[in-house]
């Protein structure tokens, strides 16, 4: 007897704009207009000169180890574009700072990050995302659990959550995954595959012919879409976060997409990669669809590229003055955030900046015995 | 891998000894392999594994997937079935996605057997602060583990001791975290024998003999403490002990040190509060009370979370605090 079939499903792959800036008339219909595309072309130049300055900031000593985005930026930007400011959540990896920056980050505060510093995490009233997640695969469950709480209070709002290819081989991924599943949450998850995790390839993290297909294990509505494509995310990302928003629950967001650079400036990929690999990549550059396009309509020359340079040249020196004009960080800071209320003892190691106690209280050793103090203004 | 040039010449650096323990053992025990996020063609994030890939082949030097549950839980089976695993975890930030497998499993799977299965392990993990990095890339979570029953818990803090501690490490019957000092990675070269010697696992090393006081520390504050020595008096004659393995704790080195002594001062980069240091100083007040002139000091990380690297330096125990309290601890 013929067994019956007890699930069947498949993995859907869009693309609207390919590589020569030729656009798929019949799938562009309720994709994002001209201008949508001239404005966020030009962003897109914006954060790709951004990178580069970050880059140039870690060479020159002046930044620590900062992933490059280059190659990504379609990604970010056209997920990022689907969310409403100050009232969807974003809940980012490392890698989309130009969703981070749509979605309302001052530009030099990611600049700060890398930079060492907390204040690059401090982020400002009425933005709705997290702080960059430095250990991989975690932060999906944060999203899980925000998009939840809007579901309980019964907002119209979503969270979307920025990953790799490679993070999802982490549990906490398959955790947030089967949450938003089994309890409807309105969370995106937004994969970008950029075909590497460091050194490891995306076909060696794991033997799925797609990552998006990782969430038909949870009955949840996924698409792989060309992530270089802006249209195409856009649309994909548009149409899932409405989904959600209106009580359709979670989805799944594969883009693919590539890291051009090296995994971080501390990494090289000439080691694990071969260079014709990049280079068939760099053909596929969302920024050079994009601009072929924009030229084709008539919406872009040469005149109106060189001026858009300068101006993001120009968006970049601020940015770094931004950054590297801000003061040093108090070392109270250190102590400070610690707790809403510093504890006795800690107030102590802060007053003397020391953890030897001189064999004596504070007040034996001439020390005023600290109080304590809540670093809420 | 066999020695350069420069090695020859030059000594060995932390990764290097490392590299050649590993090298060497996996071409004396067929069992041993090694796994872990690019640790195959890339040779690890700091070329620890450097080249070990090319020799032993894709079966002995494996790039995982990248989930530490999945390094740490699946190197534990290989253990139990025959194998030798060195699971590598990137920094030792990500333990944490491992905690689980290494302490609710590896540690307790002799005891909860009676012995029936054991998991002979080296989990190794670049550890502290100091090289400008990222978040949970500077961390030092050494008592978390030495609190764990079950696990034997070493740092190095030298190229030579690195790779006879790892010897013993690998061919050791039990789980053992070997932490591996980042600050120290390239920071200078050793002379290291390149034949096979271990050293004993719970053996600390006085590092410098002294009369007048005992310094207690392990992996990079060696260094900061070694500095330290160089700007005190002439007259002041400080022991320095490294402990190298943390877990079991050699108790006989550091009271018979103290009782010559009588002060103690403890250096460490993890936080002061329930830092491997409250154990070291219970243990000098149970076994030489009566021998103590001053009460003992702790030089430690705050009890706060480890800042970005630009307030680093301000959190890390330095040469300045340690030698303040040494002076401090002798004047008492
Ligand atoms: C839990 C954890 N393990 C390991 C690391 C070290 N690490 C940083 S990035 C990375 C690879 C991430 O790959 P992927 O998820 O594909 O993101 P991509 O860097 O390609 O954007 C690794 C292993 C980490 N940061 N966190
Ligand atoms: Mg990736």
């Amino acid at each position: 007897m013929p067994l019956k079939t007890a699930y069947q499903a498949k993995v859907e792959y869009l693309q609207i704009m390919d590589e020569n800036g030729v656009v798929d008339e019949k799938l562009a219909k309720d994709a994002m207009g001209d201008q949508d595309i001239l404005e966020l072309y030009q962003y897109m130049i914006k954060c790709r000169v951004l990178d580069e300055t970050a880059f140039k900031l870690q060479r020159s000593k002046r930044m620590g180890t900062y992933p490059q985005n280059k190659g990504q930026e379609a990604a970010a930007i056209g997920a990022g574009f689907s969310l409403k400011r100050g009232t969807d959540f974003l809940v980012p990896c490392y890698r989309e700072n130009a969703a981070l920056w749509m979605h309302g980050l001052p530009m030099h505060y990611i600049f700060l990050h890398w930079m060492g510093d907390e204040r690059g995490n401090q982020i400002p009233k009425g933005v709705c995302q997290l702080p960059l997640c430095i250990p991989i695969g975690t932060q999906m469950l944060h999203a899980t659990g925000i998009a939840w709480a809007f579901k309980m209070r019964k907002e119209p709002r979503v969270a979307m959550t920025f990953f790799g290819d490679g993070a999802t081989s982490e549990g906490d991924f398959h955790e947030a995954m089967n949450f938003a599943s089994a309890f409807q949450i309105p969370c995106i998850f937004f994969c970008q595959n950029n075909q590497w995790a460091i050194s490891v390839p995306r076909e060696q993290q794991m033997n799925s012919a797609t990552v998006a297909q990782k969430a038909l294990a949870y009955d949840m509505p996924c698409i792989q879409v060309d992530g270089n494509d802006l249209l195409a995310v856009h649309k994909a990302s548009r149409d899932f976060v409405e989904r959600a928003r209106s009580g359709g629950g979670p989805a799944f967001i594969e883009a693919v997409t590539y890291r051009l650079a090296d995994h971080t400036t501390a990494d090289d990929a000439r080691r694990y990669r071969d260079s014709d690999e990049v280079e068939a990549w760099v053909g596929k550059d969302p920024i050079i669809r994009l601009r072929k396009y924009l030229t084709a309509k008539n919406l872009w020359n040469d005149a109106k590229q060189a001026a858009l340079d300068e101006a993001a040249k120009q968006n970049a020196t601020e940015v770094v003055r931004a950054a590297e004009g801000i003061e040093r960080p108090a070392i109270a800071d250190i102590f400070d955030y610690t707790y809403a209320e510093l504890p006795r003892e800690l107030a102590l190691q802060k007053q003397t900046m020391r953890t030897s106690s001189l064999g004596q209280r504070p007040e034996q050793a001439g020390l005023s015995a600290p109080g304590v103090s809540a670093n809420h203004e | 891998m066999p020695r350069t040039e420069q090695m020859i010449a030059q000594g060995l650096t932390l990764v290097d000894a490392i590299n050649e323990a590993l090298y060497q053992e996996m071409e004396r025990d067929s069992r041993v392999v090694c796994l872990g996020e690019d640790v195959g063609l890339n040779g690890g994030v700091f070329r620890v594994t450097e080249g070990l890939q090319k020799v032993f082949g894709l079966e002995r030097v494996i790039d995982t997937p990248l989930s530490e549950s999945g390094i740490m839980g699946s190197a534990i089976g290989l253990a139990m079935a025959g194998m030798r695993p060195i699971p590598e975890i990137q920094f030792e930030g990500f333990l944490g996605p491992a905690y689980d497998q290494l302490v609710n499993h590896a540690a307790r799977y002799r005891t909860r057997s009676r012995g029936a299965v054991t998991v002979p392990m080296v989990v190794r993990v670049p550890v502290g602060g100091g090289i400008h990095a990222p978040e949970l890339h500077s961390d030092s979570p050494e008592a978390i583990y030495a609190h764990t029953p079950g696990l034997k818990v070493l740092m190095p803090s030298t190229p030579y001791d690195a790779k006879g501690m790892l010897l013993s490490a690998i061919r050791d019957p039990d789980p053992v975290v070997f932490f591996e000092p980042k600050r120290v990675y390239r920071s200078y070269r050793q002379e290291v024998p390149e034949g096979d010697y271990t050293i004993p696992i719970g053996q600390a090393k006085v590092v410098a003999e002294g009369r007048d006081l005992t310094l207690v520390t392990w992996g990079a504050s060696v260094h900061q403490c070694n500095d330290a020595l160089d700007t005190l008096p002439e007259d002041v004659s400080v022991e320095l002990i490294d402990l190298r393995t943390i877990a079991p704790l050699d108790v006989d080195t550091i009271i018979q040190s103290v009782e010559k002594t009588g002060r103690c001062v403890i250096v460490h980069e993890a936080p002061k509060t329930a830092g491997f240091g409250a154990e070291i100083a219970t243990t000098i007040q149970e076994y030489c009370f009566l021998h103590l002139k001053a009460p003992v000091q702790r030089v430690a990380g705050f009890d706060t979370i480890m800042p970005y690297y630009k307030l680093e330096q301000e959190y890390l125990p330095d040469a300045k605090r340690v030698s303040e309290a040494v002076m401090q601890c002798l004047a008492y």
